[in-house]
Order: C-alpha cells, then structure tokens, then sequence
C-alpha cells in the first residue's frame, strides 16, 4: 500500500500529474487553480519532472498549446477556471473534434457578473456539450486517483477523448486531506506510454482539423458523438482496472442508503460528501431518505442514473449552477432520463451554493423538508434558488 | 479518395477525421464556386505571366504554346487575372450551363 500523507489537494492533483509522466504542460494562473500550476512549474524547473512547461499569454494559447503538442504524440497537461475557461472555450470543441487525448482539471469557479472568485459549477455548465468526458469529484483522493483513470482512458485507442476532471474551486481545492500516494511502479504499469493512432510528423504527413462541407459534417458529428457514447463501458473497465490495483472502486453513479429510500438527494461534486452527512442525521431522524451522486456527468450515464433512482418517490436535485431561463442543468438531464417512465419519481429542484456560499448538511435536510412538503400540497416538481432573500 | 465524399457513411471515417493521403484537396473542384470565367484573347496576350503570379488560387498554367490558361476545375471566377492584365487580354463573361 502506498503512503497516505496530508496534503492540499491542489498539490496533490498536481503530484499525480507528475507521476502520470507528462510530456508537455501549459496553463495560465487563475483563481482558484492556481496551485496546481504554481507547484506543476516549480517541479519542472527543479528537474523533478521532464517535460516542457510552456508559459502562455491567454487560457486560450494553453489549451491551443496542448493541442498542438497531443496532435504531435505528447501527453499534455493545463488547468483552469471560471473566466479561462469560457476563454479556452473555442479550443475545447476543436480537441474533441479532433479525438485528441489530454487531462484538464477545472477548479470550478463562478462565472462573472457578478465578478466573483468563489466556487460554482457554472464555469463548466458552459462548456457542457464540448464533447470530453467529464468527471466530477468530491474529494483529494478522487482527484489524485483520476488524474490516471483519465490519461489511460483518454488514450485508449477504443477511447480517444480528452477529458476533465471538475473539482471544486476552494472547497475542495485549498483543503489539505489525507491523501493516499501510488508507488511510482504501479503507476507505470497501469499507465503506459501514450501510442497516438494518428500524429503530426514530417514524415508521415497527415491533415487534422481539415474543414468538411455540408454533404459529411453530419456524418463526422455521428462518428463522434457514438464514440463518446461507446466509452462508457471502457470507461467502467478502466475505473474497474483502477480498482483492483488500489482497492478504490468508482462508478458513474455513486449510491449512499439509496437502494430502499422513498426521497433521494441528487448532487454532483463536493456537495456529496456534506449530503451524506445529512442523510445519516435524516435516517436517524427516521425518514427514508438516500443520496445519489453523479461522478460521470458526460457522456451522460441515462442507464445507471435510471436504474438509481427509478423505484423512489420524489428526487431532491441539488445544483451548483443556474442555467438561467430554464432550470438547474443536473435537475433538466435527471428529468430527462426518467422521461417516459410510466412509474417516475417526482424531481424537486434546488439550486444552493452558487458563487461559494456555504451548504451545510442542515441546508439539505431544511431541502429535503422543504421539497416534501410542496409535494404534499401537490406542487411536485418545483424548482428554486435556495436560500434566497426576499 | 476513392469515392464522392457524398456517398460517404460515419464508419468510414478516420478517427477525428484525420485526412491520411496529402494533398488530396486537389481533388475538391472549387471551379464551380463561380458565375465568371476568364476568356483570353491571344492576340493581346503578352505571355508576361501577371495572371498566373496573382491567381490567387495558382490555376493558370504555361501551356505548350506558351500562353497562360486558368484551369476552370479549379478558378472561382475572382477576376483578379482580367484586373492585373496589362493589355487586357482577359475578359470575364457569364458561365452558363453547358447544354
């Protein structure tokens, strides 16, 4: 077994990119992801860790950077947030496009305006149909560990997408946990070399990103969009392969006291872990309540997210982002999957926390309490920001 | 490519649509983007080479004879040939459908 030490998660995220061996990194500093850089630029230069760190002007030069550099054959690197995100935005599409492997992580933070540097998931809600698998995790060991699930699937050749690992800004990022190390040899063993399908080398001269007329674009968005689909089981074996070497075992659906609950919580990121908390208090208390939390939030895992909450009575979704004019987004997916279900849940939606305010785990009982009773008065599927003034 | 992208189904594709055999926009006929073709008249033509050095799509070639013809597969009908022509040899006239 590895050693387990206290660390910041941010450092942590940014050791176990140096343990996946990249070959190129290039980010630019913003708030809150800032030490994932900071410590990935302090390795480089130390000659703790051989690749090439290149300084960018912009988010959207760092993600053109690590384009370029996965089209050459290289493993890459970059990290962002918030206002470099919506900046790399033009580039995320391209990489996918392009099926070209890379890891980025998202310290989720708040979109402006209101200017704001605090945590929400509304930085990558506007990237959401850039076609990379996206993760959301809850906690430091989550995202240490898939730092490697996401290179080793990102360049299966059955795979070839590049994905993102969402974590929080601050909540999570700035914490300091126990933090559970991988012996480097293990690590290279479930890791291997990348092997690129298709690269860009003089002597082997081939055209990527070459525009397509009306009469095949539909055919090359079929192409992509069945691949993305398709990586769900590649997805679940690497998580499985994961498993058996460090005895972590992940899912595109998390359950907690799920199986026989009458209301389930349904979250995305850190707030599961403080749902938890609150579902044991509520158990206690006597209700039937249960969590679900989403892990695999593109491809969108509709089988498994069925299956989780089918045979319970109403949903509570929690969202951390506003898709303004319409709903939370998990809340309009998780209505979505159950659509058409004679027998469904009703799905009771909250948006809380947005821009960083604090959810406690009395927050989500007060939900939970809250979303029961307008169930009883017959309003069943409502939607609200929580906590609001006025 | 061995046949018209058209007649193109989704498995067929490279992954993330990688073109493998270079050069093959070649085969793309971009001549029939245009409403104009150029027409020269080989009386005032100089053989100086103008409308071949500002085709911006390089579709004038040196014929044997020595006078320099726009390839209709590929010339968008910009004018900028019967622009530059010194003596102008070059007009542009409507191209209309062939019966």
């Amino acid at each position: 077994m590895g050693k387990r030490i206290g660390m910041e998660v941010s450092i942590a995220a940014a050791e176990a990119v140096k343990q996946a061996n990249v070959d190129v990194i290039s980010a630019y500093p913003i708030t809150p992801q800032t030490h994932i850089v900071e410590h990935l630029s302090e390795l480089v230069a130390n000659g703790e860790l051989d690749a090439e760190f290149f300084c960018v002007e912009s988010e959207h030069s760092a993600l053109s950077v690590c384009l370029g550099a996965a089209a050459t054959g290289a493993r890459t690197f970059t990290c962002t947030s918030s206002q470099g995100l919506v900046l790399m935005s033009e580039i995320t599409y391209i990489a996918s496009g392009l099926r070209l492997p890379m890891l980025m992580i998202i310290s989720n933070r708040t979109i402006s305006a209101p200017l704001s540097i605090w945590n929400d998931h509304s930085d990558v809600m506007s990237i959401r149909d850039c076609g990379w698998i996206q993760f959301f995790v809850e906690n430091g060991q989550e995202v240490y560990d898939h730092v490697f699930v996401s290179y080793r699937l990102a360049e299966d050749r059955n795979v070839l997408f590049p994905v993102i690992i969402n974590m929080d800004g601050f909540i999570l990022s700035h914490v300091i946990e126990p933090i559970e190390l991988i012996e480097q040899e293990k690590i290279n063993q479930f890791l291997p070399p990348y092997q690129p399908l298709y690269q860009l080398h003089p002597d082997h001269p081939v055209t990527m990103g070459a525009f397509a007329l009306p009469s095949i674009f539909a055919e090359a968005k079929k192409a992509q969009e069945e691949a993305l689909l398709s990586s769900i089981p590649k997805i679940t074996e690497t998580w499985k392969a994961f498993g058996d070497m460090t005895g972590r075992y992940y899912n595109p659906v998390e359950i907690y006291k799920a199986e026989d609950a009458d209301t389930l919580l349904v979250t995305m990121g850190c707030f599961g872990e403080t749902a938890s908390v609150a579902v044991d208090k509520m158990r206690e208390g006597g209700k039937s309540v249960g969590l679900v939390k989403i892990r695999l939030w593109r491809p969108f895992p509709f089988d498994d997210l069925k299956k989780a909450t089918i045979d319970a009575k109403q949903l509570v979704v929690i969202d951390r982002a506003i898709s303004v004019g319409a709903c939370g987004p998990v809340a309009a997916e998780v209505k979505a999957a159950l659509y058409g279900k004679d027998q469904r849940p009703s799905v009771y939606n909250f948006v809380a926390g947005i821009s960083g305010r604090d959810v406690t785990s009395s927050d989500f009982i007060k939900m939970v309490d809250k979303a029961e009773r307008e169930m009883e008065e017959g309003n069943k599927e409502g939607y609200e920001i929580y906590g609001v003034r006025g | 490519m061995t046949k018209p992208e058209s007649e193109w189904t989704w498995k067929e594709l490279t992954v993330g649509n990688v073109i493998l055999e270079p050069g093959n926009a070649s085969q793309y006929r971009t001549g029939d983007w245009k409403t104009l073709k150029p027409i020269l008249n080989k009386e005032l033509c100089i053989h100086c080479g103008l409308c071949y050095i500002f085709c911006p799509d390089m579709a004038y070639n040196l014929n044997e004879e020595g006078y320099f013809i726009g390839d209709l597969f590929y010339c968008k009908g910009c004018g900028i040939c019967a622009k530059e022509c010194p003596t102008g040899a070059i007009t542009m006239v409507l191209e209309e459908e062939e019966k």
